[in-house]
């Protein structure tokens, strides 16, 4: 094997006293060659962040190495001065970040940018700056180098400034590049479009990858060697092949299986259900943003549906598709502009804000950000008995179902007394759920509420809603991006594009035989599609 | 989730929330000037019992020439550490209920007009800015001027004008906590628009209206300080004001007449200035 450019040997980084643990990582030890790409694949408080932070020198300053080396070609880099480690940023190390439009300068042109890092680093001359600035734009695969060059980062969409940002990071043809989470704030057909920029730039460049991911399909798309952090421990390094299916350690074979199937369970059966939520036509048009070109977006677009009660909808679209949209103006957070909205036989789209204010009880939300959706600064109890008190049951009463609602949901019902940060996100997202069923609605309607979570919590909140949804008979609405998470969940998909229904279908048929060419394109490029050789049996057999 | 400020950051900034109560000097040294001051107001009728307004003793005693009257007196013969202690009771009292009353109106105007928006926002705020226009002080000085020169006129001077930079700024919190998803939630459950604002939406806005508030004290107690200094204060009581005042007759003979509640004002408006920034680090909810 040829020299590992990237050595990391028994590296220790101490967290300050008073964390939760002594070590934010413990003696870890990887290395990579050339032309290679790790990935590094942990939940969230794995320490895999700090690792790539550690290599390029970034550490928040309470987290301090303890012991070990990290290596760039020999060369260590823990001893290296600030002076030094920003001359090796840029030239020796790229990195790109996970949030492309807050990582590039909102004011500054995409070609500033780029010639920044030569700026820098003193390198080329003003020609050829522009020069090579434009080579590289084209070498992202931008159309129209020279637009692309003159344009400021809004005015590109989150994949064209992800390739800005690679192109960035590319620019000193660095040996190494350090990728924290890429593709994570991307729809998945532009992440398989980056995933696959990068392996081929990679291959070209001879240039070692360190891949930051806790999506195993993207790393079974990427990876040609993988390490697995738990707790700051590595606890499985190994080929990419060797740890996707034959993994050896007890928590990897728990992640993998956490991760949803693409093939459908069972569907269940429903039998003579009767319609609990009915949409029938609704649009919303927002009016255009914007001084000279006024464009009006129509974020949702004539869409219908029905739900039967116990029964799972699943509403699943790229960013902007408009399915949040939907997901907002039937709980009339949003008001739609036209169409329809009924709960059992009430119609609740004309009626006032007040005359509704009654009815919310019958349609429920739950939210996307288990930290955002519950006030801080309240008591978990409080905030779920908000609503009977709303709605006129006794306050005394109210608070003591919330206890048994807690534990409904699988908490303990003594944690009524405490504060929202002493949750985790997986069990903030059960307060949620159970804020939401206190009312006892005949309608959940779920906002990507797993999409903020780990694989493994994931899998839990997954199967507290399907328990859930057995026992109250609720019609669910679960609007999703993840079309492994709706593959497991739903009764029913409905594809949204442009905030247009362009299919809908029951899930298995959706899957083995999708109709519409958008379909398509989003299943075939959903990461790691043979992640699960039973995805291809399940074809086979179709077929 | 993993990335640069996942979950091993947040645990480091829980065991650097320690650190900075220490280190947070600023915060520290306000309170602790501030603490003194009123500890002398709540002091001084015990050790100066009677009228400050009163004569004492001889007019012009040095400061540290009768061990009766430390600070010395003035040129009617009033004891200066007596006014000063009784000053600080007055200075703060209007400063804290000044300031009261502006939270009260800010609060109220900013929360309505955030929350509401449309029509409602666009009445508040013009309302606002019109107020904004006034300059506070010479609206002090009219009202003082017109009605009587009295604790309570003083006070209303002062908080009707000090209030639209509050509403402001609760009005942008509220404009960002209202699209949040915790009161969106709260819509849905179906709380009404009152318990919402008071329960979910205004706790969340108490940190940067604590902050400015410790400022607005300081700005009020100034504001008095100055009617006071003009021969506006309220004449039955004694207010640092209102001593140096006093004391610019003889700055150049017995300048420690007007210095020495010229220095408390510095101290309390300093204390409270240096609180309230301490107070925006220690509770910046963006941190």
């Amino acid at each position: 094997m040829s020299l590992p450019i990237l050595e990391i040997d028994a590296l220790s980084l101490a967290l300050p006293t008073g964390s939760d643990r002594p070590f934010a990582i413990e003696s870890l030890s990887l290395h990579i060659g050339a032309g290679e790409t790790l990935c590094v694949v942990g939940e969230s408080g794995s320490g895999k962040s700090l690792t790539a932070l550690a290599t390029i020198g970034l550490l928040p300053k309470a987290v301090r190495p303890a012991g070990g080396t990290i290596r760039l070609a020999g060369r260590d880099l823990l001893g290296l001065s600030e002076r030094a480690m920003r001359d090796v940023r840029g030239r020796e190390i790229g990195t790109i970040f996970q949030e492309p439009m807050t990582s590039l300068n909102p004011v500054m042109r995409v070609r500033d940018q780029i010639a920044e890092a030569f700026q820098a680093h003193r390198v080329l001359d003003a020609k050829r700056r522009i020069a090579r600035t434009l080579e590289l734009i084209a070498e992202v695969g931008l159309p129209d180098p020279a637009a692309i060059a003159g344009a400021y980062p809004h005015e590109l969409s989150g994949g064209q400034r992800q390739r800005v940002m690679i192109a960035m990071a590319l620019a000193l043809e660095p040996k190494l590049i350090i990728a924290d989470e890429p593709t994570t704030a991307l729809d998945v057909t532009t992440q398989a479009q980056i995933l696959k920029l990068l392996d081929a730039l990679r291959k070209k460049h001879d240039t070692a990858v360190l891949f930051i991911t806790h999506d195993f399909g993207v790393v079974s798309e990427i990876a040609d060697r993988v390490a697995v952090l738990q707790h700051g421990i590595l606890v499985e390094q190994g080929s990419a092949e060797q740890v996707l299916h034959h993994p050896q350690d007890a928590y990897t074979k728990r992640l993998l299986a956490a991760v949803p199937s693409l093939v459908p369970p069972a569907p269940k059966d429903l039998g003579e259900a009767p319609a609990a939520f009915r949409v029938d036509d609704l649009s919303k048009t927002y009016p255009g943003r914007g001084f000279l070109r006024r464009r009006a977006v129509k974020a949702a677009d004539g869409v219908s549906f029905v739900i039967r009660r116990g029964e799972t909808l699943g509403l699943v679209g790229e960013s902007g598709s408009g399915k949040s949209t939907v997901g907002r103006c039937v709980m009339r957070l949003i008001e739609p502009d036209a169409g329809a909205i009924l709960i059992g036989d009430a119609s609740i789209r004309e009626l006032t804000q007040r005359q509704f204010q009654p009815l919310r009880r019958r349609v429920q939300m739950v939210f996307q950000d288990p930290f955002a959706s519950l006030n801080p600064r309240r008591r978990v109890g409080h905030i779920i008995a908000e609503g009977p008190i709303a709605q006129g049951v006794p306050r005394r009463k109210a608070l003591a179902d919330a206890r048994t609602m807690l534990g409904l949901v699988g908490l303990q019902p003594t944690v009524a007394e405490r504060y929202p940060h002493e949750f985790s996100g997986g069990q903030r997202q059960r307060i949620g759920i159970a804020r939401a069923l206190a009312l006892q609605p005949e309608v959940l309607v779920a906002d990507e509420p797993v999409s903020a979570l780990d694989v493994s919590v994931q899998a839990q909140i997954l199967a507290l809603l399907q328990d859930l949804q057995k026992r109250l008979g609720l019609a669910i609405l679960f609007v999703t991006h993840d079309l492994r998470v709706a593959a497991q969940m739903c009764d029913r998909i409905a594809v949204m594009q442009k905030g247009r229904i362009v299919e809908l279908q029951p899930t298995a048929d959706l899957f083995r035989a999708p109709q519409h060419a958008y379909t398509r394109a989003l299943l075939d490029a959903v990461p790691g599609r043979f992640l699960r050789p039973d995805f291809d049996t399940c074809f086979a057999a179709a077929e | 989730m993993g990335t640069l400020t996942s979950l091993p950051v947040a645990k480091v900034r829980r065991a650097r929330e320690g650190m900075r109560l220490r280190v947070n000097s600023s915060a520290l040294t306000g309170g602790i000037i501030l603490a003194l001051i009123l500890v002398g107001a709540a002091a001084a009728p015990a050790l100066y019992p009677g009228d400050p307004l009163d004569m004492a003793a001889s007019p012009f005693i040095w400061p540290g020439t009768d061990p009766a009257y430390p600070l010395g007196t003035d040129m009617l013969g009033r004891d200066i550490a007596a006014g000063i202690l009784h000053g600080a009771r007055v200075s703060l009292l209007i400063g804290l209920v000044a300031t009261l009353v502006s939270i009260a109106i800010g609060v109220t105007f900013g929360a309505l007009a955030g929350f509401y928006g449309g029509r409602i926002d666009w009445a508040l705020m013009r309302a606002t800015e019109l107020v904004q226009t006034i300059p506070p002080f010479l609206f002090a000085l009219a009202i003082v001027a017109i009605l009587q020169p009295s604790v309570p006129t003083i006070v209303i001077a002062i908080g009707l004008t000090a209030w639209p930079s509050l509403a402001r700024l609760v009005r942008a919190e509220v404009l960002r906590l209202r699209n949040s998803d915790f009161v969106q939630a709260s819509i849905s459950v179906g709380a009404s628009h009152r318990r919402i604002i008071l329960l979910d939406i205004l706790p969340n806005t108490f940190a940067p209206v604590i902050v400015s508030a410790s400022i607005l004290i300081a700005s009020a107690i100034l504001t008095e300080s100055s009617l006071a200094f003009l021969g506006l204060g309220d004449p039955n009581v004694a207010s640092w004001g209102g001593m140096v005042g006093a004391g610019r007759e003889v700055l150049r003979t017995d300048w420690y007449v007007a210095t020495l509640p010229g220095l408390a004002i510095v101290a309390a408006v300093l204390g409270l200035n240096l609180l309230g920034d301490g107070l925006n680090d220690l509770l910046d909810v963006r941190r």
